[in-house]
């Protein structure tokens, strides 16, 4: 097995799916191909055998840029603190009725 | 379809940062997931790759036995589903391999390790392949052991791992019911046909049974992983909940275990059953079962054979992305 160290290794691509009821497309998982041509019929065989899907997007996993999950506070707690972005936040009477 | 529990010790837990380590733990203690970038302790990544690996090998080379039988099934209907579920079982080995990958390890690394026999897989799949009842034997019983013990791994703490077994369980339910629908109707056919889905049911329901891995009093791994939420249930607790759903349904089709201390507890409302060989599981797990030789030999020569096909797809790719940028330049 030592032609396996040298073997070059085939790109990595992450898999959308829009499943068919007319959600937005989502992750369904990764897999390797050489081009996005061939990533697109390997994402057919592997993740729509049961009709899951309706239409497929590939992207190069390295094209993704992600945030840190170290960041995680300082990214998110700023929305959590803002209880005046949801309607129960305020007062209405009873009797206007439905807002 | 096959995750097993095999007998390897935990992997020491090298002191790492206890404050972060206390954040883990609470991380999941709380039934929070972990995800790929996430801090984790070099233990769970190193259990998990081990454990997601290795159940990936199991999909890869258990279609081996299956694949075996796909040009002599029987009628036009169980060869597109044996088709169907033999393309499922390479479809759950890329699942697994894509979960095993999130944690740093590439996947030719673990076509290495498997290829090279470093890497254990299911013991099941050493087990040859001898009548065509023994397709129905494997769907309904090692489907069915498989079905066990991946469903508490649907709540395994490790996100990644977590979504590939929750598609995974989806998928295999028919698996099984194909399974058992083979021997069913073998079941009731003509004597001769009866007796092969008895022999086939003879033959594999031990190593079934040992799909579990060994006994909780031998096993030496449950602890740490049951604390990281990896593992949810006891090797035995899994085994006897098999035995318990799968001996009626081999009643119901009128055959027999090969098991004759195998009875109906009324006091603890399970099956009591018969001591196992564990002399025999270890063998098999060590190398030395019917087929070990076999199915290495065949998943080398499929690694072989197809490199030509990978270094060509590569060459094409890389031979469009030159012409293109040729006549990029060209327009210029």
């Amino acid at each position: 097995m030592t032609e396996q160290k040298t073997e070059p290794h085939w790109p990595l691509w992450e898999v959308f799916i829009r499943s068919k009821n007319g959600l937005s497309h989502r992750h369904a998982g990764s897999l390797h191909a050489t081009d996005a041509t061939m990533a697109l019929q390997a994402a057919r065989d592997v993740y729509t055998r049961r009709g899951e899907g309706h239409s497929i997007w590939v992207v190069p996993s390295n094209a993704i840029t992600a945030s840190d999950p170290t960041d995680k506070d300082v990214m998110f707690e700023p929305s959590e603190s803002k209880i005046y972005r949801h309607p129960t936040f305020y007062d209405i009477p009873d009797e206007v009725g439905h807002m | 379809m096959y995750t097993q529990a095999l007998n390897v010790k935990d992997e020491p837990t090298a002191a790492g940062d206890p404050v972060l380590e206390a954040r883990f733990q609470a991380h999941v203690d709380a039934e929070l997931k972990i995800e790929p970038n996430d801090w984790m302790p070099e233990g769970y990544r190193k259990t998990l790759t081990r454990q997601i690996s290795q159940h990936a090998h199991s999909e890869i080379v258990g279609m081996l036995p299956e694949g075996n039988w796909i040009t002599r099934a029987p009628t036009l209907r169980r060869k597109a589903a044996l088709l169907a579920k033999v393309q499922d079982e390479g479809g759950h080995g890329l699942y697994l391999y894509s979960a095993a990958e999130t944690l740093g390890t590439s996947r030719e690394q673990m076509f290495e390790q498997l290829l090279s026999g470093k890497a254990k897989y299911s013991s099941i799949f050493n087990y040859p392949t001898l009548t065509w009842a023994d397709i129905g034997a494997i769907g309904w019983l090692v489907d069915g052991a498989a079905i066990m013990n991946q469903i508490p791994l649907c709540r395994c703490s490790y996100g990644p791992y977590a979504r590939a077994m929750i598609r995974i369980c989806k998928e295999e339910s028919f698996h099984q019911r194909q399974g058992y629908e083979i021997m069913m109707t073998l079941a009731r056919g003509t004597p001769e046909q009866k007796a092969m889905a008895q022999d086939a049911l003879n033959r594999w329901w031990w190593p079934s049974v040992m799909m579990f891995g060994p006994s909780d009093t031998e096993s030496q791994h449950s602890d740490q992983t049951m604390r990281w939420k990896i593992k949810r249930f006891s090797n035995d607790d899994l085994r006897q909940k098999f035995i318990d759903a799968t001996v009626p349904q081999g009643h119901f089709i009128g055959l027999e275990f090969p098991d004759k201390d195998l009875k109906f507890n009324q006091e603890t409302q399970h099956w009591d059953f018969g001591e196992i060989d564990w002399t025999e599981f270890k063998r098999v797990i060590a190398g030395d079962g019917p087929c070990n030789k076999q199915r290495m030999k065949q998943r080398r020569a499929a690694h072989d054979n197809g490199r030509w096909v990978r270094e060509a797809a590569l060459a094409y790719a890389e031979k469009r992305r030159n012409r293109e940028a040729a006549a990029k330049i060209a327009a210029e």
